[in-house]
């Protein structure tokens, strides 16, 4: 699951719109472009390596140059800055940086010439269709990166110290070529400090998230906020629900476009009543159904409602209009009656993919920036500086303050375990996830009812099934 | 020199000229059409070079879709009414400033301050559309910062707790965009009238004013007949705006690339872009741009040829 066709923020749902209007201009030179796309030349200068050993399993030679390309979105670009810095110090290099938001614009030129960079973050709207890369030759093996040895633990290989799924999730055609490097949680968020001040505490189940946002309504403000013009966060409360109630078999249901994944699953219906409970009873943040994401979560850190759906850049995303003392707390979905996965469960899953080029001419650098990316001082670089979590396993320096939002979702990812899923259909189906998104605002808006909801997410799947692609994307 | 050849070399030099841009313009303008009108019969995903022919499919199939069916008539409303409203408002506006005052030696000259009006009106057509986009959401917002909701909650017209959502209201959504619009387009239109009123001779006013004519009167029978090019070629533009679109809806409404609430307020160009560049339905997408082309040239004939009167002369 990518965690960048979500967005982490304004920036990245911009960036859509914006590509959207070149695209209009670009679309009569797109076979111009992809006609392009299998020449360019070799690179002649070969690259630069140096004797290998324990320490420098790649062979990086000292003095070379080192040219990083990062998506500059939700996340910032100042990690970037802080690795290349302690890499330059490390090995005696010299790094240029470019931090963007037009991957695409900047970067397909210079893999048809052959003069690709070393280490790229291939994320946001212009990101570089990973698939296409990997057909085109374009992308180095990151498999001896898994093998090397850990830069914390010599003795073990840097793949055991990756959170289940990181591989698997970066594997195309047997080779492991990116790295998605962000680890994210989905859940609820509410402020600490306004529930220390009225005296609730976070709910368990439904009845209690209920009687919380009623009691909110009761002190003036709104229950919960969401964001409205992007149904796609009402949707991960909704979909929550039905994997935490129906557990994993539910998710592969949706996954596995069964033509009973929403028709006639109790579950799935009792899901989405949990949630139009929150509309029947009057419990939303006023005007939220069609507030952007910034809006209404600006409206929420003005203390304006209890709780708001979100993953977790949700604090960086936020950061400028979070008060000080806001203290922002991750809450798993509570339970709904007779649910088979525990409140600790909860959606997590990878995004932001780097990748090291074939045609990099500092190949055995970018490999070595890949393995630095999961040592423990660089993951605690990227929490601290972008606040969100790594697929490093306790990739965090216990010594290091984050700021509560991310300790929070470290505390809840912890408590989680092994008990934690993700839905596949939004990257594969994406018709189908616009149908049901439109669905689940008419629901929110009160213009439809749970069964009218379960009747057109189950229409979506069905269309979804005529897809020539549902033969080959199936998950057991 | 001989009359051949100055000709031809007149030609020649005439050749140069257009040569390199006609070549330019076949390139860069034909030619793509040309490419998309063949991606219509293809399968293409617009993400590999690779894809199938699949004949009139995409044709078939873009009958049958609902969603761009309700985009077009959203399109053909538009059509109708960001034209005429756009120009009546215009010529109304552009007749008072110009010829709707009374008094004076002449008698022909536009309300007080009508040169202050012709700047004020013109104001939102230096916005772009991104601008506008940000400064409507702002009028729009569905809670009570919004600027419509504030004063209406305000004034004790709506409910605190259930302010109107404006561009999430199926019923309200295509009229809060065509407002925009319509605010946007009618200073310009103001000011080409104006220019358009200010050529006609003032001894046609005079005459009519001698005649005992009224301000109606005088309006139309002699402004709007005089005018008529302008306002005909007003309607040409105007309508292929409201075939397009795109910006306002993808960037104000819900959706990817907008037209929500629940395809309430699609164009055909927001439900091209998420064809094209969402659901590598590239193929489909190209289809529908053939489908527009041909609508909108159709539309611009009809325009022309609907509007067409006898000119008049002064």
């Amino acid at each position: 699951m990518s965690m960048a066709s979500t967005g982490e923020g304004l920036g990245r749902r911009d960036l859509i719109k914006r590509s959207a209007a070149l695209g209009l201009i670009t679309v009569p030179t797109m076979g111009f472009l992809s006609a392009c796309a299998s020449g360019g030349g070799e690179s002649t200068s070969g690259p630069s390596k140096a004797a290998t050993s324990a320490q420098n399993p790649f062979g990086v030679s000292k003095g070379s140059k080192m040219d990083v390309v990062v998506f500059k979105g939700g996340f910032g670009d100042d990690y970037a800055k802080a690795w290349e810095a302690a890499f330059d110090k490390k090995w005696g290099t010299t790094s240029s940086h470019l931090g963007t938001q037009e991957i695409t614009g900047k970067l397909q030129t210079r893999f048809n010439g052959g003069n690709p960079p070393d280490v790229v973050d291939n994320s946001g709207a212009q990101r570089i269709k990973l698939d296409v890369l990997f057909k085109s030759n374009q992308l180095a093996d990151l498999t001896p990166v898994l093998d090397a040895p850990s830069l914390d633990d010599p003795s073990k290989k840097v793949r055991d110290l990756l959170i289940a799924g990181t591989v698997e999730q970066g594997t195309q055609g047997g080779k492991f070529i990116s790295l998605n490097y962000v680890y994210t949680v989905w859940g609820f968020w509410y402020s600490g400090k306004l529930f220390k001040e009225k005296g609730w505490t976070a709910p368990k189940t439904w009845d209690e998230f209920l009687a919380v946002c009623t009691k909110a309504k009761e002190a003036g403000i709104g229950g919960l906020a969401h964001q409205g013009k992007f149904p796609y966060y009402i949707n991960v409360v909704i979909m929550d629900l039905i994997a935490k109630k129906g557990g994993l078999d539910a998710v592969k249901a949706i996954d596995n476009l069964e033509p009973n994944a929403f028709e006639g699953s109790a579950v799935a219906l009792a899901a989405v009543e949990a949630v139009y409970e929150v509309v029947e009873k009057d419990l939303l943040l006023p005007g939220t159904n069609g507030l952007t994401h910034t809006e209404s979560q600006t409206a929420w850190n003005q203390y304006k409602a209890a709780f708001i759906p979100s993953g977790s850049w949700l604090e960086n995303e936020q950061l400028k209009q979070t008060p000080e003392d806001f203290d922002m707390q991750f809450l798993p979905v509570p339970l709904l009656a007779d649910s088979k996965l525990p409140l600790e469960a909860i959606r997590a899953g990878a995004g932001e993919p780097f990748i090291v080029p074939e045609k990099a001419a500092n190949k055995a650098g970018g490999l070595e920036f890949i393995r630095s990316m999961l040592s423990r001082e660089w993951s605690t670089i990227f929490a601290q500086q972008a606040n969100s979590l790594t697929v490093v396993k306790d990739g965090v320096d216990p010594s290091v303050k984050l700021r509560p939002g991310t300790q929070s979702a470290v505390g809840a990812l912890k408590a989680a375990g092994d008990n934690t899923f993700n839905y596949l259909y939004p990257d594969w189906y994406s018709e189908m996830d616009t149908a049901i998104q439109d669905a689940s605002n008419e629901l929110m808006a009160k213009r439809i009812q749970p069964k009218e909801w379960i009747k057109r997410a189950q229409a979506a799947v069905n269309k979804a099934a005529q897809d020539p692609n549902a033969k080959n994307n199936r998950r057991s | 020199m001989s009359q051949v050849a100055q000709g031809r070399g007149r030609g020649g030099f005439i050749a140069g000229f257009l040569l390199a841009p006609l070549a330019l313009y076949l390139t860069f303008v034909i030619w793509p059409y040309v490419q998309t009108f063949g991606y219509s019969f293809t399968n293409w995903t617009g993400q590999s070079p690779t894809f199938d022919f699949v004949g009139v499919d995409n044709y078939t199939a873009l009958m049958k879709d609902e969603v761009f069916r309700g985009a077009l008539w959203n399109n053909l409303l538009l059509l109708v009414f960001v034209p005429v409203v756009t120009i009546l408002l215009a010529l109304f506006f552009a007749f008072m400033v110009n010829a709707g005052g009374r008094g004076g030696a002449g008698g022909v000259q536009g309300v007080r301050g009508s040169g202050f009006y012709k700047i004020v009106y013109f104001f939102p057509q230096v916005l772009s559309l991104a601008i506008l986009a940000v400064l409507f959401g702002a009028v729009y917002r569905t809670d009570e910062g919004g600027l419509l909701n504030g004063v209406l909650i305000r004034l004790g017209l709506v409910d605190r707790q259930h302010p109107v959502e404006w561009l999430n209201e199926p019923r309200l959504v295509l009229w809060c965009l065509l407002l925009v619009v319509v605010w946007h387009g009618v200073g310009f239109y103001l000011v080409l009238f104006s220019a358009a009123m200010q050529s006609v001779p003032k001894d046609i006013y005079e005459a009519a004013l001698l005649d005992g004519a009224g301000r109606a009167q005088t309006f139309f029978k002699v402004t709007l007949p005089l005018l008529w090019d302008s306002v005909q070629t007003s309607a040409v533009y105007l309508g292929i705006a409201a075939m397009d679109m795109f910006v306002l809806v993808s960037t104000m409404t819900s959706g990817q690339f907008g037209g929500g609430p629940d395809h309430h307020s699609e164009v055909m160009a927001t439900v091209l872009m998420r064809n094209f560049l969402y659901f590598g339905k590239s193929g489909y997408a190209c289809a529908m741009g053939v489908v527009m082309l041909v609508l909108t040239m159709i539309l611009s004939v009809i325009t022309l040829r609907a509007t067409r009167r006898e000119r008049i002369e002064f």
